[in-house]
């Protein structure tokens, strides 16, 4: 009798799952009328709140865009999937959007080793993926159907040694890197070598995992040393706890990061110990451009809370997509690949984001203070990239230069 | 100096929790010859139960010892709680075929838990509220002890003398010592040993829980596969005491806390980067299975084949 049950649920199974298969490409065949975005990001893993906040900001940019009628008269349609934020998910979800569901561009990942993980297979399958906020350079490197609008490592690097050097006049500063992050390692290299230009010197590089316990044993190790500033290019959930840990260990030196800590988790993680910290972002909610404040506005009606910079990036992501099918008159995949590539002085909530010769976007950074009593980020300063100013760049060419100077 | 004796002091913090955990892998061991490898997550179990508590019985905006005491217990009661259903459902069932039938059990068993838990409460870390006020307390010159390092001395060092006291002063103790002597022999003797077994996975999930929540005090952030690097580490502390053998357990727990802390504090000086911190407690299992494949406190047995 059970065995007949079983036996009965396997044919039922087998049967749907070929029914869900045949429904999954004849929907995809059928898109006259619709545009399929496919969206993968981290929405129940570790640095889910970076996946549920792109998830966010693009939702809200096709809902803007299909209030107004759509691209060249078709509806956008988004099509999420959840890689629960390992490399190895983002590379099967990845392929699932192209092959299975037939999406015609991709918007994501943020952390940079998932990013990477799946650029290969849009770029096999001549798809084009741009990613709102991935800034480790080897991630566009992967081919010509790459690109982001957020700029890179080397410049996000530098733009707190920068801070450290000239704002905080430190002469030392200590690292304390995610040994399994791309993004971090890129930022740990470029922050050094910045800040040794400046004149400084790092005394300790040390690094940590996602699973530490706990991270007293590298901070009594950095405490001996007694540097002026430590650098933490983490991700918000370790981030908060390091700087508690610093505080309780009477380290009371400021502590900078990169956008990873950018979440409206950190807050909780770390509490008090956030004082005294500095973050680089790629913009601030509280700039008064009419711009910004309109997104924010929106956003914050929709969602109830103030959007991170990660959620702009991915707006901003979603509307030059958008912008690129229009000038593109299609979604044939060479042509938006082009299209999107020779984005120029679209304007972002991000700032003017310009395409340069690599897929990258170049654009001035905002150094933020963490304000833990009021939970939000105040706006210190804009370090724009070497030789470029802070309003947009006029040619092409300038851009590139521009990232070779900050990549040396 | 006072950084080693601050590396010390943080390696034993961390220590004592595995140490914590590792007595529950080695009791059931000791009873069933059986790797529980759910134990970990029963850790994680334990700190979610006490976060739900204590954010909803409003421990969280007021700290106070008793909040934390409710938590605490209130955490423990339902990781046994867990514990015994896990045992009842997963493992009773399959109890009767080969080990290996129980041992991939165990690892299905924690599977599924992490995924549970990622399913109802997603993966995004969260943060566990502080139900004592946190100070540091100065030893001497830079070495610094904070309030929620000693209360995980203290915390853990009572529950494994009340342990110790259960297993060798009271009458569930000695049918415990006698079913890990003999199953059979005890069966024979008019031991229940289902409800033995029973109570030692309620026992072994007790401390694992309280693990998790004086873990949340030290570092508030949990997520649902917290458990599974910590769950590791314990296991090795088990079978560096000595598998089955309860002093062994904290002796284990606390040599792979402070060898852990001080490869990231000193490594650099013998050419191991302070990033091999998880590789060391490995290389530790590696080299005991090896040496000394009974552990430091264990007694070689000689199995009958």
């Amino acid at each position: 009798m059970t065995r007949a049950f079983l036996a009965i649920c396997l044919v039922l199974s087998i049967f749907f799952s070929a029914c869900v298969q045949k429904g999954g490409t004849s929907g995809g065949n059928d898109s006259g009328d619709t545009i399929k975005v496919g969206v993968y990001g981290d929405m129940t893993g570790p640095t889910s709140s970076f996946g549920q906040s792109t998830k966010n900001g693009i939702d809200l940019a096709v809902e803007e865009i299909n209030a107004a009628g759509g691209v060249n008269g078709k509806k956008l349609v988004v099509v999420s999937e959840d890689d629960q934020g390992r490399p190895e998910q983002a590379k099967t979800v990845v392929s699932k959007l192209i092959s299975q569901d037939k999406v015609h561009a991709i918007l994501g990942e943020v952390a940079s080793t998932n990013s990477l993980a799946a650029a290969p297979v849009a770029q096999e399958a001549k798809i084009p993926m741009i990613t709102p906020s991935s800034t480790n350079p080897k991630v566009t490197e992967v081919g010509d159907f790459i690109s982001r609008v957020c700029f890179i490592d080397p410049f996000q690097g530098s733009v707190m040694a920068k801070f450290s050097a000239n704002t905080l006049k430190a002469k030392t500063a200590a690292i304390l890197g995610d040994v399994n992050s791309d993004y971090s390692k890129g930022l740990t290299q470029f922050f050094e070598e910045e800040f040794t230009r400046l004149g400084g010197k790092v005394v300790a590089k040390e690094a940590y995992t996602q699973t530490d316990p706990d991270f007293k044993g590298q901070l009594t190790k950095i405490r001996n040393l007694n540097p002026d500033v430590i650098y933490v290019p983490g991700y918000y959930g370790q981030v908060g706890i390091i700087a508690k840990q610093a505080r309780e260990l009477g380290m009371n030196m400021p502590l900078l990061g990169g956008d990873g800590w950018d979440s409206p988790e950190i807050w909780k993680l770390g509490g008090d110990a956030l004082k005294n910290t500095f973050i680089s972002n790629h913009y601030s909610a509280e700039n008064p451009a009419p711009e910004i404040q309109n997104f924010v506005k929106a956003y914050q009606a929709k969602y109830k809370v103030v959007p991170d910079s990660l959620a702009a990036l991915a707006y901003d992501a979603a509307k030059v997509l958008a912008d690129a099918i229009k000038r593109a008159g299609g979604t044939d995949s060479a042509k938006l690949r082009d299209a999107i590539n020779a984005t120029k002085d679209f304007p972002g909530v991000t700032g003017r984001i310009t395409l340069d010769a690599k897929r990258n976007a170049v654009k001035p950074a905002v150094v933020l203070e963490l304000m833990p009593a009021e939970g939000k980020f105040k706006f210190k300063e804009t370090i724009a990239p070497e030789g470029a100013e802070t309003a947009p760049p006029t040619a092409p060419g300038t851009n590139t230069n521009t990232t070779t100077n900050t990549n040396k | 100096m006072d950084t080693f004796v601050q590396q010390l002091i943080n390696g034993l913090t961390i220590g004592s929790i595995y140490a914590l955990i590792a007595l529950g892998y080695t009791m059931v061991y000791g009873i069933l010859r059986l790797i529980n490898f759910a134990h970990g997550d029963i850790y994680m179990v334990g700190a979610y139960a006490g976060f739900i508590l204590a954010t909803s019985l409003g421990f969280a905006e007021n700290p106070s010892i008793f909040g934390f005491g409710v938590t605490l217990a209130g955490a423990m009661i339902i990781a046994a709680a867990i514990g015994m259903a896990i045992e009842r459902f997963a493992y009773r069932p399959v109890r009767k075929f080969s080990k290996m039938t129980t041992l991939i059990t165990a690892i299905g068993m924690s599977l599924l838990i992490e995924y549970l838990f990622v399913f109802i409460f997603s993966g995004t870390p969260k943060s566990f509220p502080q139900l004592l006020t946190n100070t540091n307390i100065t030893l001497f010159g830079n070495a610094t002890i904070s309030t929620s390092q000693i209360l995980i001395f203290v915390v853990s060092m009572l529950l494994m003398v009340f342990l110790q006291w259960i297993i060798y002063k009271t009458k569930i103790g000695k049918a415990m010592r006698a079913v890990s002597f003999n199953i059979n022999s005890a069966k024979l003797m008019g031991i229940n040993t289902d409800f033995v077994i029973s109570f030692t996975f309620a026992l072994g999930s007790a401390l694992a829980a309280a693990g998790g929540v004086l873990t949340a005090q030290y570092n508030p952030k949990i997520d649902p596969l917290m458990g599974i690097m910590t769950g590791l580490k314990a296991f090795v502390a088990a079978v560096l005491g000595g598998i089955g053998n309860i002093p062994g357990a904290v002796l284990g727990g606390l040599l792979i806390g402070a060898a852990e802390t001080l490869v990231v504090g000193y490594g650099d000086y013998v050419g191991i980067p302070s990033t091999y911190r998880d590789a060391v407690a490995f290389a530790i299992l590696i080299l005991v299975l090896l040496i000394r494949p009974a552990g430091l406190l264990g007694s070689n047995v000689q199995e009958k084949v």
